[in-house]
């Protein structure tokens, strides 16, 4: 909190004998914080930069600039201009989901009744469980002979016989056909940020003046109406928040591709996450898979920015 | 009519409520289900799947408990998660009480500074992270997961912490300094336990952060023993290319609920970390 245009009223000085010291005492306590984060995430950065100018392996690990190469290299690969395509598709999809239904959510969890913590607490699952458990469980929904969802759509008739809408073979093959293992991702993606979405959500929602909505309802505006000139953009700032922590948890996510695909069927569900790992670990060339990896961070670098404007902006109001 | 609209309305929200509680909670009834089915029964593509056939069974729990790693992923996971609490506890406490006491202008651009690490994310630093573990001699070690999880602990939890701090007044501890102690006395026995669900929160995150992470867990330990919980589950339980999906749902679901319960106790207060500066 800003003390903006508060200057009239006189701050009391500070007591005599207390504040000594305290600009050593305050350097003291935050250095091992900025020396870890320096050391380990500062210095990896600058690291990784280095190595992707390089041509480090994990077969031989000394360090030889080489310039661009590794990004040309790169470049030059589809698998990586689609794991790159991926990457925004499976973010911007997802995320774009998952605001809409978590308004849903949230102003439906805004109501009072009865059983309200249980559906909390089951709306909320897929944010607490760790992710690759999480993911886990959805790979064996998702199998290819014994899913549930096929079993359905046998049951009704869509899948299984001849003549069925969906075809005459017993199993949709959800995680080996291209479009539907896209499909498959995106819905982990939502399943697993739309309980943080939610609370997000729900926060902007209460903090919206009560009286202002009953104003507007003895004025005899709509419930439409109130929803598209009060609510919206009243919580138009905290839609964003939860849009760009969406965007970054699924643009930088690895976990649930990884579970589930492995980038596959035909590198259909690649994304840089992946091909990072796959290239630079499993494959050992170091140099290459950290170059892949810098290609997130012009987009996070966006998203911060946007992200701290926004914080600017709500402070001053 | 306007009963009826309203008995509609609350049908509708049940069913919104009920239909998002299902799509949340059901592939945890689906881990439930196949922990406790017989082989037979969970391996028939007829039989309705939602439902137990044939009597359930333990069998799945006895070979998951006695025949793999995963009582061991249990205990790495739980030393891993309480080395880092302590040393985010260690590192970020002072950190935050400082920014919070004593933050002017470079606090909150030190505080800004923190919370952009963020965007430096574990997917650009494991490959020159696993090198830095290498050349330690920690690979295959636990202590390279202890050494480098803070770094994603120590920004959120000095940030959150922060705010907690800013919450008690600063007349509680300056009357506390008049009455003899020093600025790190005053700190130690008035603040912190003033601010004992701030760090009960950071606990729990810091906890719950390092059980959930994957990647670099599956960059630095390969070794079936050492494995974590999140990444032993999904990589050891495989036997060739046979997934042994009783006992693998039968891990998933015992490693996810407990963590489940207690974050949930904790949520609202993380997503306050979260939008802190967004949400006024």
């Amino acid at each position: 909190m800003r003390m903006n245009g508060k200057a009239g009223i006189a701050e009391p000085g500070p007591k005599p004998g207390i504040q000594d010291h305290s600009g050593q005492l305050a350097l003291f306590m935050i250095a091992p914080a900025i020396l870890y984060i320096a050391a380990l995430i500062g210095f990896s950065f600058v690291m990784a930069i280095l190595y992707s100018l390089s041509d480090v392996t994990t077969g031989d690990p000394t360090l030889r600039i080489v310039g661009l190469q590794n990004f040309s290299a790169i470049l030059d690969n589809s698998v990586f201009r689609l794991a790159l395509k991926n990457t925004f598709f499976f973010a911007f999809s997802s995320q774009i989901l998952v605001i809409i239904l978590s308004r849903i959510v949230a102003t439906a969890l805004m109501k009072e009744f009865r059983g309200k913590w249980l559906a909390r607490f089951l709306i909320m699952l897929p944010w607490t469980a760790p992710i690759s458990l999480g993911t886990i469980g959805w790979l064996w929904m998702l199998d290819s002979i014994f899913s549930p969802f096929d079993w359905i759509l046998r049951y009704v008739g869509l899948l299984g016989s001849p003549g069925a809408l969906l075809g005459p073979m017993q199993n949709l093959y959800w995680l080996g056909v291209p479009g539907l293992a896209m499909a498959s991702v995106i819905m982990v993606h939502v399943w697993r940020l739309l309980p943080l979405a939610t609370v997000i959500q729900l926060a902007g929602l209460s903090s919206i003046p009560r009286d202002l909505l009953e104003a507007a309802e003895v004025d005899g505006a709509s419930p439409w109406r109130r929803t598209l000139e009060i609510t919206i953009p009243l919580t138009l700032p905290i839609i964003s928040i939860a849009f760009l922590f969406g965007l970054v948890f699924t643009f930088t996510d690895m976990t649930v591709v990884y579970v589930m695909t492995r980038g596959g069927p035909v590198h259909s569900t690649q994304v840089l996450s992946t091909w990072t790992f796959f290239k630079g670990i499993e494959g050992g060339d170091l140099a290459q898979g950290a170059a892949i990896s810098l290609f997130l961070f012009p987009v996070l670098a966006g998203i911060a920015i946007l992200m701290l404007r926004m914080v600017r902006k709500s402070e001053v109001v | 009519m306007a009963r009826a609209r309203k008995i509609l309305g609350r049908g509708g929200l049940y069913t919104v409520i009920g239909g998002f509680a299902l799509f949340g909670a059901f592939p945890f009834y689906w881990m439930v289900i196949a922990t406790f089915k017989r082989d037979h029964d969970l391996f028939n593509p007829v039989a309705n799947p939602f439902i137990f056939n044939e009597p359930p069974t333990l069998d799945h729990l006895r070979l998951l408990l006695f025949d793999t790693h995963f009582v061991t992923y249990i205990l790495n996971t739980l030393w891993v998660g309480l080395a880092v609490v302590a040393i985010t506890l260690a590192v970020a406490v002072p950190a935050a009480y400082s920014l919070a006491r004593w933050a002017k202008g470079w606090g909150e651009t030190l505080g800004i500074g923190i919370f952009l690490t963020y965007l430096v994310p574990p997917t650009i630093l494991f490959i020159p992270l696993s090198r830095f573990a290498s050349a330690l001699g920690l690979q295959e070690s636990l202590w390279s997961l202890i050494l480098i999880y803070p770094t994603f602990t120590i920004p959120f939890c000095t940030w959150l912490l922060m705010g907690f701090f800013k919450t008690i007044p600063k007349d509680i501890e300056e009357q506390a300094m008049i009455d003899g102690l020093s600025r790190l006395g005053a700190m130690f026995w008035v603040v912190l336990p003033l601010g004992i669900s701030g760090l009960l929160t950071v606990v729990v995150f810091a906890f719950t952060l390092s059980m959930h992470e994957f990647i670099y867990a599956l960059t630095f330990i390969s070794v079936s023993a050492k494995k974590t919980v999140s990444i032993g589950v999904p990589t050891e339980l495989v036997r060739g290319d046979v997934f042994q999906w009783g006992p693998l749902m039968a891990g998933a679901l015992i490693a996810s609920i407990p963590v489940a319960v207690v974050y949930t106790f904790f949520l609202d207060r993380f997503i306050a970390g979260f939008t802190m500066g967004a949400v006024k």
